[in-house]
């Protein structure tokens, strides 16, 4: 797949709660090919102390009007960064990097797709995706508290959308792995797709593996290139270290080696 | 805007330009094609090969640092014969030299890999790594003592016959005496530095950054450290330098050349520009005109003091 390193125009920033951003992105010219589940390697603009790119997932993509929409949760210097940039300005980006999710060729009909924290980020195009080749997903959201819930109208036009947050102030208490579409309802979906915190997804993992239901991984390692050549960003598969950034971000959960 | 001038030599190797790649920064090229045009490269220098496979060490691997990064990658690779079988292939018929790094933890591991490599019609020099623990000799890097150093390279000298280079470490008390020691035993070329050993701490969790708790520091924040060690080298050895360590523009290259260096070698920089090779190379020219410089070869070592 054709990678460009292009000065995208920003044309909106907004910003959707204390922690998170959604951050849309111009191209004068015609974008590449981009499939739900890739990322794109952000050179944050003039902020000291930021010297790499931030790797920040495609949230969606609008290839009439050649823009990408990254969703962005405040973190550190680098996001805080990203969070404030204005209208007008321009991000220098790499895109698009790493596998991604291969809806095509998917044959499920009933997959779950499961986001903790920002790692609902990959997951909304790949909704998108699903919809429009006739398989019916459904969104089961984790976060903190109410107040970390974001972009919920969004979400819910593209599939059914369920949440649990861990101090109960909505919908179900608990973590996703308490949820009943992962315990009693687990064997109406025929795959799960999981992005967020390792402890989450090491769970998640677990009980597909219980319910033996195929279970998909997007992975968030720490990456300097981007682009398979420093071998920084490595996670052990199929027994070998393999870079996440280019073989990944996501992989197939059986190829883990996850305790 | 390719110029005529641009040209060096390292040995018997001529390089269209001072512009090459650091290994370990840059893959084996072909991860780069998209922003690069591989062949406007005076040279890249592919990722550390050694004898066997090697799997590295555990993830994390990389911190961030200001105007910098720490590594911890160790090494990884499928080790020489599946580079020769499955990478060299590819990337044979690309018309710049194609340089490979090679390690080892043994004189007998170096030499049996530059010995392959000496064969393949399509890579005119290897840079030798010897920043690696010796393991025979209860894990000593072999760069740290000018003996170490002068043993494993006589043993290659004799086995490699086209371009030597020999790539130094910076975590030495004295960088001249390892140099004399490099070219005593016969190495066309020293080629430095290597990264500095460094550590990343996170007060939060109180763990260490990297797997391995300390790793190797690159970036802009080497450059001062690199430049002064090729200066002091310069003046020691009568082989060409290749400068290496922070270089993120023309400008910085061209302060390397000032120093000493025949060429130089970009790293860390392709990770935030990966297109950086070819604005150095743009520059370059255009610093020569700017500065009625006829021949690149003229600025080397032409720091006026
Ligand atoms: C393939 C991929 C896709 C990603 N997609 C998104 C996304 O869509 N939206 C989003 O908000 N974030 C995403 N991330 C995570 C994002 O890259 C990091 O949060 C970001 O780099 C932190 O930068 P910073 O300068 O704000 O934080 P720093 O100041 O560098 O660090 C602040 C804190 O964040 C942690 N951190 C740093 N890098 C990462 C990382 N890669 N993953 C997790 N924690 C990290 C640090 O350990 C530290 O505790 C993705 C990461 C990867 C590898
Ligand atoms: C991720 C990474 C991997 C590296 N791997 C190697 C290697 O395999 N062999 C080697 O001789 N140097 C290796 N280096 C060192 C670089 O080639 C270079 O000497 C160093 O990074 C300093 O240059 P820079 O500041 O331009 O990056 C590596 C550096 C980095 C950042
Ligand atoms: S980040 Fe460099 S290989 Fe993945």
């Amino acid at each position: 797949m054709q990678k460009i390193q292009s000065d995208l125009r920003v044309v909106d920033n907004q910003r959707l709660s204390a922690r998170a951003c959604l951050i849309t992105l111009e191209s004068i010219d015609k974008l590449p090919r981009i499939r739900a589940g890739q990322f794109a390697e952000l050179l944050v603009p003039d902020c000291p102390g930021v010297y790499l790119r931030r790797p920040i997932s495609i949230h969606a993509v609008d290839t009439e009007h050649n823009r990408v929409e990254f969703l962005v949760q405040l973190v550190g210097k680098g996001t805080n960064a990203l969070a404030a940039v204005k209208p007008g300005e321009i991000i220098n980006t790499i895109l698009p990097l790493g596998n991604g999710f291969d809806v095509e060729n998917m044959t499920y009909k009933h997959p779950l797709l499961i986001g903790g924290g920002i790692g609902i980020a990959p997951l909304y195009q790949l909704g998108v995706d699903m919809a429009k080749n006739g398989i019916q997903p459904t969104f089961l959201f984790g976060t903190r508290s109410k107040q970390d819930i974001i972009l919920m109208d969004k979400y819910s036009r593209i599939a059914p959308l369920e949440y649990t947050t861990e101090d109960g102030s909505f919908a179900t208490k608990g973590f996703v792995t308490d949820h009943v579409l992962m315990n009693a309802d687990i064997k109406k979906f025929d795959a799960l797709y999981v992005c967020g915190p390792t402890p989450m997804m090491k769970a998640v993992v677990q009980k597909a593996a219980l319910s033996q239901i195929d279970c998909y991984v997007s992975l968030e390692h720490k990456m300097a290139c981007g682009l398979g050549a420093c071998l920084c960003c490595v996670e052990v598969i199929d027994g070998t270290n393999t870079c996440v950034c280019k073989d990944g971000p996501v992989f197939k959960s059986d190829r883990l080696q996850w305790k | 805007m390719e110029m005529n001038g641009m040209n060096v030599k390292i040995g018997a190797l001529e390089c269209k330009n001072p512009v090459l790649t650091a290994s370990g920064t840059f893959g084996y090229g072909l991860e780069y094609q998209d922003f690069v045009d591989l062949e406007r490269l005076g040279g890249f220098i592919v990722k550390g090969t050694t004898l066997h496979h090697r799997e590295g060490n555990a993830y994390p691997r990389m911190a961030e640092t200001p105007s910098g990064m720490l590594n911890a990658v160790g090494l990884q690779n499928k080790g020489v014969d599946y580079f020769i079988e499955h990478i060299y292939p590819q990337i044979k018929d690309i018309n710049t030299n194609i340089i490979v790094n090679v390690s080892g933890a043994s004189i007998e591991d170096y030499v049996a890999c530059a010995e392959k490599i000496d064969a393949l019609d399509s890579i005119p020099a290897i840079e030798l790594n010897i920043s690696c623990p010796n393991v025979k000799q209860g894990g000593m890097a072999f760069g740290v003592t000018p003996n170490g150093a002068e043993s494993v390279v006589k043993a290659v000298r004799k086995a490699y016959h086209k371009t030597l280079i020999v790539k130094l470490s910076p975590n030495v008390t004295s960088i001249t005496d390892i140099a004399k020691a490099v070219e005593g035993a016969g190495a066309d070329s020293v080629s430095l530095i290597n990264t500095l050993l460094g550590m990343a701490i996170n007060a939060e969790t109180q763990r260490p950054e990297l797997s391995t708790i300390t790793g190797g520091l690159s970036g802009p924040c080497v450059k001062p450290i690199a430049l002064r060690m090729v200066w002091q080298t310069y003046n020691a050895v009568k082989i060409p330098i290749i400068g290496i360590g922070g270089i993120q523009s023309a400008t910085d290259a061209i302060e390397f050349i000032l120093a000493g260096a025949t060429a130089v070698e970009i790293g860390t920089a392709n990770f935030v520009d990966p297109n950086i090779t070819m604005k150095v190379v743009d520059g370059i020219a255009d610093y020569m005109q700017r500065h009625k410089i006829d021949n690149i070869n003229s600025l080397r070592g032409a720091l006026k003091i």
